[in-house]
């Protein structure tokens, strides 16, 4: 009883993930995006859309359009924001398609984020600033109070999290080693040596409750997705993914990248405001679900929109990894391709990639058997995100 | 070699009688004239009820600790020389949900809890510079 998709994923395309590419991000962004339209068995004049997100770190797609000679440009967007975007680019690209703005538009995200900017890095506040995803305010009441890294914001949403819900670093422990244990079947994923719990509590401490482990990888890299017409994406080379719903959306009172301070629940995210809509949309039940891919920037970041979604109950991530629900053959299997933790750090866009490969029944050694309907998140259990769910 | 100072707020019209509330040791805050509410970050609007009217008052700075992390590593020179500390949240008496970014001191990093009551006092971290901190009530 599906509604009509309102645009399906045609092509996907990826770049080696790597700590050091060597090349620039308009070469990883040309690579990735090649690849998506050679998987779609198009030509590069076919595409009319182009869309994008990043913080200054990427190549806008003037130059991709630049690049790829497009005859004619019909629409584009470039979003100064943050893997909160991931999916709400490729719903902006099927909203252009459904409305028939552009016919084919590519949507990517390119980033140095290991040898160039590093978002885990000094002065991630003053990036944010520049670019317009903080207020005014927010650096000079953070930076003055010791808190200017990402995972330290995380750290402190987690917290509040443990002291209503009793979530304990073995339950961020679970999460981590659910996925490392995926990316081990990823040839692409650039974590696959296996995750002991003890492996974990070895990692050293950054923001406590946070190990280097809990946070996500920086890498170098670039992903792509085509996105057409359902009718369109039938004649093409590969078999069509639907996007059936999608939300880019927030809480009350968002103001605030990370931490944001006038948020009227910590421990919950954007996704128990939107959720509902999200499944209602794409006329499902969330037991349909194969699979989700939940944007994990930090092991909590799972734990917090799993929750949000109503995937789980509040306080129960720690059993539900640990029982091997969230695992391939399990229940509802977790970050198939490793994640942020483990697989890399393509600000989101990688889990849509995979959660394609997955549809298509591309995925190997790590594929799960009868994909039908997958969730993808993107955000970080903060209070804004975005989420799509892809069907077969 | 340079002395490397901590960070020093940039503040902006709308900021700006917080932080000379500092340099007098009192934590100041916009309080909406419609609905009496106290709000923080400074902000143009009043987030309850809307107003765009407020007056600037100083406010008896107690709290509890709302969240709180405990920083080992910190990719800031200026702050890595600092850790380990204590950065977190204070959720000020004077009103619930009432927020505030803070670092805690006087108060080993190990011994911080939820709800742990709080005061503010203040550090003059450079010629024009002072920020809130906030303590342990004995
Ligand atoms: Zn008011």
């Amino acid at each position: 009883m599906n509604p009509k998709p309102m645009a399906a994923i045609a092509g996907i395309g990826w770049t080696e993930y790597s700590r050091k590419s060597g090349r620039t991000v308009e070469a990883l962004a040309l690579e990735a995006c090649w690849n998506a339209i050679n998987d779609a068995g198009l030509d590069a004049a076919d595409i009319d859309g182009l869309v994008s997100y990043s913080l200054g770190d990427s190549v806008t797609t003037a130059v991709i359009a630049t690049d790829l000679a497009l005859p004619q440009l019909n629409h584009f967007a470039d979003f100064a924001a943050g893997g909160n975007m991931a999916c709400g680019a490729v719903l902006q690209a099927a909203m252009a398609v459904a409305t028939g703005q552009a016919s084919h538009v590519l949507v990517y995200r390119a980033l140095n984020g290991a040898s160039g900017v590093r978002y885990g890095g000094a002065e991630f506040s003053r990036l944010l600033a520049e670019h317009g995803v903080h207020s005014d305010s927010e650096p000079q009441f953070l930076d003055t109070a010791g808190i200017t890294m990402p995972a330290q914001h995380f750290a402190l949403l987690c917290r509040r999290h443990m002291i209503k819900h009793g979530t304990t670093n073995r339950d961020l422990a679970a999460v981590a080693m659910t996925c490392r244990q995926h990316a081990i079947d990823n040839p692409r994923a650039m974590m696959r040596k296996p995750m002991t719990e003890s492996d974990y509590d070895k990692s050293p401490w950054i923001a406590e409750p946070f190990h280097v482990v809990d946070c996500c990888l920086q890498s170098d890299g670039a992903c792509a997705l085509l996105i057409t017409s359902p009718e369109r994406a039938r004649d093409l080379a590969k078999p069509p993914v639907s996007i059936l719903a999608g939300i880019l959306g927030a809480s009350p009172s968002n103001r605030g990248a990370m931490w944001g301070n006038f948020s009227p629940d910590h421990a919950e995210c954007y996704g128990r405001y939107l959720g509902d809509r999200l499944f209602r949309q794409a006329g499902i039940e969330r037991a349909d679900l194969s699979f989700a891919q939940i944007y994990d920037c930090f092991t909590y970041s799972v734990i917090g929109q799993m929750e949000g979604f109503g995937l789980i109950e509040p306080g129960e991530a720690g059993d539900f990894f640990r029982s091997g629900h969230g695992s391939i053959g399990g229940r509802l299997p977790i970050n198939t391709a490793g994640g942020l933790l483990s697989e890399a750090y393509i600000h989101g866009l990688n889990h849509v990639v995979e959660a394609t490969s997955q549809l298509r029944g591309e995925a190997g050694k790590r594929q799960i058997r009868d994909a039908e309907l997958g969730l993808v998140t993107a955000g970080g259990a903060t209070s804004t995100g975005s989420a799509l769910i892809l069907g077969r | 070699m340079q002395h490397a100072t901590l960070p020093h707020p940039v503040p902006t019209p709308l900021s700006q009688p917080f932080w000379d509330g500092c340099r007098r040791r009192q934590i100041t805050l916009q309080r909406c004239d419609d609905c009496g509410r106290f709000r923080f970050y400074p902000c143009e609007a009043c987030p309850y009820c809307r107003s765009r009217d407020c007056t600037w008052t100083e406010i008896d700075a107690r709290g509890t600790v709302y969240s709180w992390i405990i920083v080992r590593r910190s990719v800031d020179a200026v702050w890595q020389a600092r850790a380990p500390y204590i950065a977190g949240i204070i959720e000020l008496d004077i009103q619930k949900g009432l927020l505030i970014p803070a670092i805690v001191i006087d108060c080993p990093v190990d011994s911080v809890r939820a709800g742990m009551p709080v005061e503010v006092t203040f550090e003059q971290t450079d010629a024009s510079t002072v920020v809130p901190r906030w303590r342990p009530v004995s």
